[in-house]
């Protein structure tokens, strides 16, 4: 490191030792922690993902044993989506910005907060115990659909309960997201004064808070009726399977944008900052990210077509689905009309909302055709699922989190990577996603069945070009990860406001130090994104 | 320069409003947690409506009642605890707060032996006589012991909860004008005290 010359001390060295990062209460150190476990977890993730598309780059048994890829695959989707994707933004983004977004040194409770970290850390080490404990890694899917999950010998329980203490810790950050927006506003900040992202973490919190319980309470059914060979959910004693598979969509379904709106909110901070002009549209974003939330909660069951649905109930979720397509497009409308006629200053951050917001678009799209009844009998349990849903959750959520990376890297460290590099790694990274999921889609239509280890001869093109993709991909975020490692290192020192944002956290120093601000943070006139030398005004 | 500037809207002041909106918030997500059980509840009683009919039978309505009158007793003696605390009548609400811990006890207890009952007669899943039962009763039991059992569970966080507050009024942290824990204490038992109101009626009263 640097010698610094300024005279006051970062929240990196306001106190020393491992342990003073281990028991923090400042919400930046938490932050950090999680994002260096969250990146670790998103690499184990990774590289189960990689493993896969390599069994499946012929047809027949390639390097694995149709056992151990089921495994693979549960592994993969317990990893990314319990330890990466549902605390990725919320955890790391989150905790660091949402204080200074609102111009507080903290949340509004700082102990719970570092439980919930060391919450997340056991439920990791249960997720990862089943590796080495019991008869193996469950090999049910991340979706524990019973009666499959009370027979299987593997050892789902332990896996269920990391995801049952994962769940608690989300709660609880969640929990001190909405009293923190509530309470330690800085004075004069109402909720229409907040910046995007602070709503769209608060329309997230309530989700965590109301849905989470649901899939706790669920999660213990399954591990009382392994435990006591008895149960609610196998109807060979009585139990009904589609309840399980109702009382896991009632979560899992908002959980999806768990990891869909604080994306949204990143997008909502980025776009503004680098077009140099005030958002199109303030309140229908605000606004649109709550709607988003409580529509979501009742569309869970279009992921139960095929399972088993009266005519009725189809139609109502079916069109509930299409209806959360029209706040998402607001969204994105409000975006592209902020761009326009603005000052563009394209950087790693805006090219990764951009790609955000084109992925998105593939996403939210073939969300849509599962939507709809008819075409969701074809492509359900195929392919096209797999290729959508990567695309809203890596294409989305992973997209917006490396530009969230790229966009506060300079606040959280005070250096500035390579942008050369930055912006290399990025490109790659866009053309092999893009490489490695649309064959997915394209595989779905023609019907290949996902989660299986072989498939017919006829699918093998598209599987290939889709591993090919993997390589690139992986290749391209090694590359990201290792230029940002270098520039936390070595970087050169960034001012404090490298992109001329408005929003508070740019008022501060880079890094930040402990208290986040040594005077009082000054609110823009007018509205969070009211930029003074914008050219245009709407 | 540091040393000397402090936010007024710090995470690290106290603010009696703020762990109240946490306590509440928390409460939300345990009226969930238990709404799952009473959906799983609903949709089995209408599939298997007379065999959770004849399951309620076995159970001992009067030691259900006598535990409700206990827990709806303990829930205004938690109230008035801290109405006494507010008032500044610090040994009162200690005594009050005794109170609710001892009617928790007793809730616990003939608990027990409601429970080991059950034992007897062999109805706990996974029990011999359970294993005989129809369907309809099995998952009545199941979901019996399931919920009784959280349910318990929570008597003893609150009853563990009340003792910290004891703690927190005798070594001073807990003041007649920062009582934002007693008040929190007091929700969480108020919430122990409706679930079961409702657990009552739903395995021992309903015909």
């Amino acid at each position: 490191m640097t010698v610094d010359t300024l005279p006051y001390t970062t929240f990196f060295k306001a106190k020393k030792g491992i342990m003073s990062w281990l028991f923090t209460l400042d919400h930046k150190r938490v932050a950090l922690l999680y994002l260096y476990s969250i990146m670790t977890f998103f690499l184990v993730g990774a590289s189960l993902g990689i493993l896969m598309r390599l069994e499946l780059f012929h047809p027949g048994k390639d390097i694995v044993e149709p056992h151990t890829y089921n495994q693979i695959f549960t592994l993969h989707g317990v990893i990314m989506i319990f330890l990466f994707i549902i605390p990725s933004i919320p955890a790391v983004f989150g905790n660091f910005f949402l204080p200074l977004l609102l111009g507080t040194d903290d949340v509004a409770f700082p102990k719970l907060n570092l439980f919930s970290f060391w919450l997340y850390v056991i439920g990791a080490l249960f997720a990862l115990g089943t590796l080495v404990l019991g008869d193996g890694p469950a090999d049910t899917g991340w979706t524990f659909y019973a009666p499959y999950s009370v027979r299987t010998g593997t050892n789902v329980t332990m896996s269920v309960v990391a995801a049952f203490v994962l769940g608690f810790s989300s709660i609880l950050t969640g929990l001190n997201f909405i009293v923190t927006i509530h309470r330690l506003r800085t004075p004069g900040m109402g909720f229409n004064q907040m910046p995007l992202f602070a709503w769209s973490l608060y329309a997230t919190s309530w989700i965590q808070l109301l849905a989470t319980p649901v899939i706790g309470i669920t999660l213990l059914m399954i591990v009382a009726e392994r435990v006591f060979g008895v149960g609610l959910f196998d109807p060979s004693i009585g139990g009904d399977p589609v309840l399980y598979q109702h009382m896991f969509w009632i979560y899992s379904h908002p959980a999806v944008y768990i990891m869909a709106l604080p994306a949204m909110g990143i997008v909502s901070e980025i776009i503004p900052t680098f077009a140099q002009r005030t958002i199109f549209g303030y309140k229908a974003i605000a606004y649109s990210s709550m709607a988003i939330a409580f529509i979501g909660y009742f569309v869970w069951g279009h992921h139960m077509f095929t399972s088993g649905m009266s005519g009725p109930a189809a139609y109502i979720f079916s069109i509930l689905t299409f209806l959360v397509a029209i706040p998402t497009s607001i969204k994105v409308f409000n975006w592209l009309a902020t761009l326009y006629k603005g000052s563009i200053n394209i950087e790693t951050p805006l090219l990764f909302a951009l790609a955000f917001i084109f992925n998105f678009l593939i996403g939210g799209l073939t969300g849509l055709v599962n939507g709809a009844l008819a075409a969701d009998i074809h492509l359900h349990d195929t392919y096209f699922v797999v290729g959508h849903f990567h695309y809203v959750m890596f294409g989305g959520t992973g997209f917006a989190f490396f530009g969230a990376l790229h966009y506060w890297f300079p606040k959280i460290w005070g250096k500035m990577y390579n942008k050369k590099v930055a912006n290399t790694a990025f490109a790659t990274l866009l053309i092999g996603f893009n490489i490695l999921y649309f064959p997915m889609i394209i595989l779905g239509i023609m019907g290949m069945p996902r989660r299986y280890y072989d498939y017919l001869p006829e699918f093998t093109f598209w599987n290939q070009i889709s591993t090919v993709g993997s390589w690139i991909t992986v290749s391209s975020l090694i590359v990201l990860i290792v230029n940002l490692f270098v520039a936390a290192n070595k970087g050169k020192k960034a001012p404090d406001n490298p992109w001329d944002g408005i929003t508070l956290e740019w008022q501060t120093k880079s890094p930040p130090p402990l208290e986040n601000f040594d005077k009082m943070p000054k609110i823009p006139e007018g509205g969070p994104y009211n930029y003074p030398n914008a050219k245009s005004s709407s | 320069m540091d040393h000397t500037f402090h936010l007024p809207n710090s995470g690290h002041n106290f603010d009696a409003k703020a762990s109240k909106m946490g306590m509440w918030l928390f409460l939300y997500t345990e009226l969930l947690l238990f709404g799952g059980l009473f959906l799983v509840y609903m949709v089995y009683r209408e599939l298997n409506s007379e065999a959770f009919l004849l399951a309620s039978f076995k159970l001992n309505v009067w030691m259900g009642t006598f535990n409700t009158v206990l827990l709806i007793t303990s829930s205004m003696t938690i109230a008035m605890s801290i109405t006494a605390l507010q008032k500044g009548n610090k040994i009162l609400s200690i005594r009050l707060m005794w109170i609710t811990i001892l009617a928790a006890l007793g809730f616990l207890i003939v608990k027990y032996f409601e429970w080991g009952a059950k034992f007897d007669h062999g109805l706990f899943p996974g029990m011999d006589h359970y294993q005989q039962l129809p369907t309809g009763e099995r998952l009545y039991f199941y979901l019996y012991f399931f919920m009784t059992g959280l349910h318990g569970l929570h008597v003893i966080v609150g009853a563990v909860f009340i003792m910290f507050v004891i703690r927190g009024v005798k070594k001073g942290s807990v003041t007649p004008e920062r009582y934002s824990l007693s008040e929190n204490a007091g929700l969480y038992w108020h919430l122990v005290d409706l679930i079961w109101i409702y657990l009552f009626p739903l395995f021992y009263l309903i015909h």
